[in-house]
């Protein structure tokens, strides 16, 4: 039983970075309906730059250091790039994403290259007990600030003035646009947005019990794209149940690994797939997701 | 390198226009089907609207200019195997390859407009069931061969239900889960896929000539070994594979693909069985990767679970859009493309400025070529719609539209 509450917690911490990768996927997607294949080198410059400037600034300096760089690449990404595409299918827009990936992941990698980075955060490998479950520290700091930013950005999506615009967008781009939303802003400041929360995911993930920010990284990064789809990609909550589902299922998974000796070596890593392929059979569009009311 | 060798279809399908040059005449002998203008990979066609007259004038004198080109690209890639080393006629199967892979990938995400982040495990089905079923079950190498691709026809239909259903995005990343799983499985089933370390791949056996070294044949004092071999049944698998394609994509069902891609409620009231036709393409385009496996396998001679990865996935989403989306030529142009750069500044790495010699610390040529497509990628679509095929096609075309809009209308409304 022990086992198993730990399995869960530790699940429900990564669930919760997972969500805050999600969240960005969906917030982009909502703001400018492209598939953003580029998140997983945002979350990779975002650790990188931890990595890089944490023993010249200290661990703080470079983490908002970080959350900058990861958000400035972002907005040069849409500004550069997305906003000067003129192709017809969101489609195309989407293969777009997976060049810039490309180019950006390369680098990124080859920068790193065999190396495993620590990022100099304060928590190290410090503990928690509480009864007979053991969770490490960082996890539990993991929780508390996902569940922070998750509940900011739903209540800045309900009250601000870029929250509604946002929403508006969302709703009907040009009937937005009409009304006087700035399109160019509202998505600028999605990818800005998504680079920032990629960024402050990049730090939970290399963190204890992770040995650090290495070239395999980007690949921990896809599992938020299960994460976004099967909650439903133009939905908030969405991506917050999506992060949870997988992030439980991978921790349960690779936890009882032994038991589960029959389905192989690293089920952790496919089991989110699995799970989203079962509820896309089930929910086309997801858990929230919105039905698109296209009948023949 | 053998772009041109799918004109092989044209020549026929021409000749019926050619022959009714009077203006608004409607050919009555080519419904439908015909009427996408020759060599127009390009999403939606300007041709359609274009008067007679200046297509007439212009057919036969292009269809001398395509034989031409046909007979070149065939003596060729025939003479190629006799002068050539190793290495290009390796780098040139590669190609090959990953020609008949993008030709697969690209009548789904290009002419169809499904994303599919998935095709690598379409490969790996491909390579992995040829080996198994001419290994262990002992089938002759050609039937194992088929068998494989039909295989990987079947494991596309599995996914049918997914595939039928979902929509753009979500696509896409339900196949990523194809990748995930595909590599699980991969390393898991060892009986079958031998692990990490793969399995060779024995050689393919075709009326009793073995595609390997070991027989020894010497034709014209070449010696000819696998690579040489198997550089014919590339080019014929290529060939029949773009021929085959081109045929979909100029019959019904390319039309019926593009105006799903263009708007999918549209099709429908139109009577195309939307979701039936979504997976189809589905699994034909597994098909043509299953094939790509079976002849990378042939190549490398030893099938790793690690080249089936995400990677390769990309590569073939970059080639099409390099080349071009939605046509033959533009998949086989991406292809070469993408499959001969990094051969190219591997090869020459100490001639190039920026390019570092493997394992010195610089860019290495992987990562330089890498970097490179993925330039390539976003700078096409910003600058080069319609890809380097789009971009062949303009350049032949520019004289003849002077020649079409001096006189009056305005420029051809812009593509969407």
């Amino acid at each position: 039983m022990a086992v198993f509450l730990e399995l869960l917690v530790n699940g429900i911490s990564v669930g919760a970075v997972y969500a805050l990768i999600a969240l960005g996927f969906v917030v982009i997607f909502k703001a400018t309906e492209v598939v953003n294949f580029t998140h997983a080198s945002l979350l990779l410059a975002g650790g990188y730059v931890i990595a890089r400037l944490h023993p010249l600034i200290g661990f703080w300096a470079a983490l908002a250091a970080g959350i900058a760089a990861a958000a400035l690449v972002g907005a040069l990404v849409e500004f550069l790039i997305l906003r000067r595409a003129h192709v017809g299918s969101r489609g195309v827009l989407a293969i777009v994403t997976i060049g810039v990936d490309i180019l950006l992941t390369t680098e990124l990698t080859r920068r790193i290259g065999t190396e495993v980075l620590a990022l100099g955060d304060p928590w190290g490998d410090r503990v928690l007990r509480l009864g007979p479950v053991t969770v490490a520290e960082t996890r539990v700091v993991a929780l508390a600030v996902a569940a922070a930013l998750i509940v900011a950005f739903l209540l800045a999506f309900k009250f601000t003035g870029w929250g509604v615009a946002m929403r508006a967008t969302a709703e009907d781009a040009e009937t937005a646009a009409l009304m006087g939303v700035r399109l160019g802003r509202v998505s600028l400041s999605a990818w800005a947005v998504a680079g920032a929360l990629a960024a402050v995911a990049a730090m939970f993930l290399c963190v204890f019990p992770t040995p650090g920010l290495d070239r395999g990284t980007a690949a921990a990064a896809m599992k938020a794209f299960p994460a976004a789809i099967l909650g439903g990609l133009d939905s908030t909550t969405g991506a917050l149940a999506g992060g949870l589902i997988v992030g439980v299922t991978e921790t349960l998974m690779s936890g009882y690994q032994s038991e589960l000796a029959f389905l192989g070596r690293g089920i952790g890593d496919a089991a989110p797939f699995l799970v989203m392929i079962v509820i896309l059979l089930l929910r086309p569009s997801g858990l929230f997701g919105t039905k698109e009311p296209a009948r023949v | 390198m053998s772009e041109p060798t799918p004109t092989a279809a044209t020549p026929g399908r021409d000749s019926p226009a050619a022959g009714t040059p009077e203006p608004g005449a409607p050919a009555p002998s080519t419904p439908a089907p015909s009427t996408p203008a020759p060599s127009t990979p390009a999403p939606s066609t300007p041709a359609l609207s274009t008067p007679w007259p200046a297509r007439g004038t212009a057919r036969p004198l292009r269809a001398v200019l395509r034989l031409a080109v046909l007979a070149v690209s065939v003596m060729v890639s025939v003479a190629v195997p006799f002068y050539l080393e190793g290495f290009w006629l390796q780098t040139g199967l590669f190609a090959m390859s990953a020609a008949i892979g993008a030709i697969g990938i690209n009548l789904l995400t290009g002419a169809t407009g499904q994303l599919s982040l998935g095709h690598a495990f379409f490969l790996a089905v491909g390579a992995y069931s040829y080996v198994f079923l001419s290994t262990d079950l002992g089938l002759p190498t050609p039937l194992a061969a088929v068998a494989a691709v039909i295989v990987a026809g079947v494991s596309g239909g599995l996914f049918s239900p997914i595939a039928g259903r979902l929509r753009g995005a979500y696509l896409g990343i339900a196949t990523l889960a194809l990748i995930f799983v595909g590599q699980h499985i991969l390393f898991n089933a060892e009986p079958v896929t031998g692990g990490f370390n793969g399995r060779p791949v024995p050689p393919m056996e075709l009326f009793g000539l073995v595609f390997a070294d070991t027989p020894e044949l010497v034709v014209l004092n070449v010696p000819f070994g696998s690579l040489e071999r198997l550089w014919f049944l590339g080019i014929a698998l290529l060939a029949g594979a773009a021929v085959f394609a081109r045929g979909v994509l100029r019959g019904r069902p390319g039309l019926a693909m593009n105006t799903i891609r263009d708007h999918e409620i549209a099709a429908g009231v139109m009577g195309v069985p939307v979701a039936r036709y979504r997976a189809g393409v589905f699994v034909l385009s597994s098909m043509y990767g299953g094939l790509a496996g079976v002849l990378v396998a042939l190549v490398f001679q030893q099938v790793v679970p690690d080249y089936f990865g995400m990677l390769l996935s990309l590569d073939y989403l970059a080639m099409i859009v390099i080349g071009g989306l939605g046509s033959v030529a533009g998949a086989v142009a991406g292809a070469a493309f993408v499959s001969l750069l990094p051969q190219l500044l591997t090869r020459y790495s100490d001639a190039l400025p920026l390019v570092a010699e493997p394992g010195s610390g610089g860019v290495s040529p992987a990562e330089a070529a890498r970097i490179l497509y993925g330039a390539a990628v976003v700078a096409v679509v910003l600058f080069l719609p319609g890809g380097l095929a789009g971009l062949a096609t303009r350049l032949g075309r520019v004289r003849l539209k002077e020649l079409r809009w001096a006189k009056s209308a305005p420029a051809p409304a812009s593509r969407r």
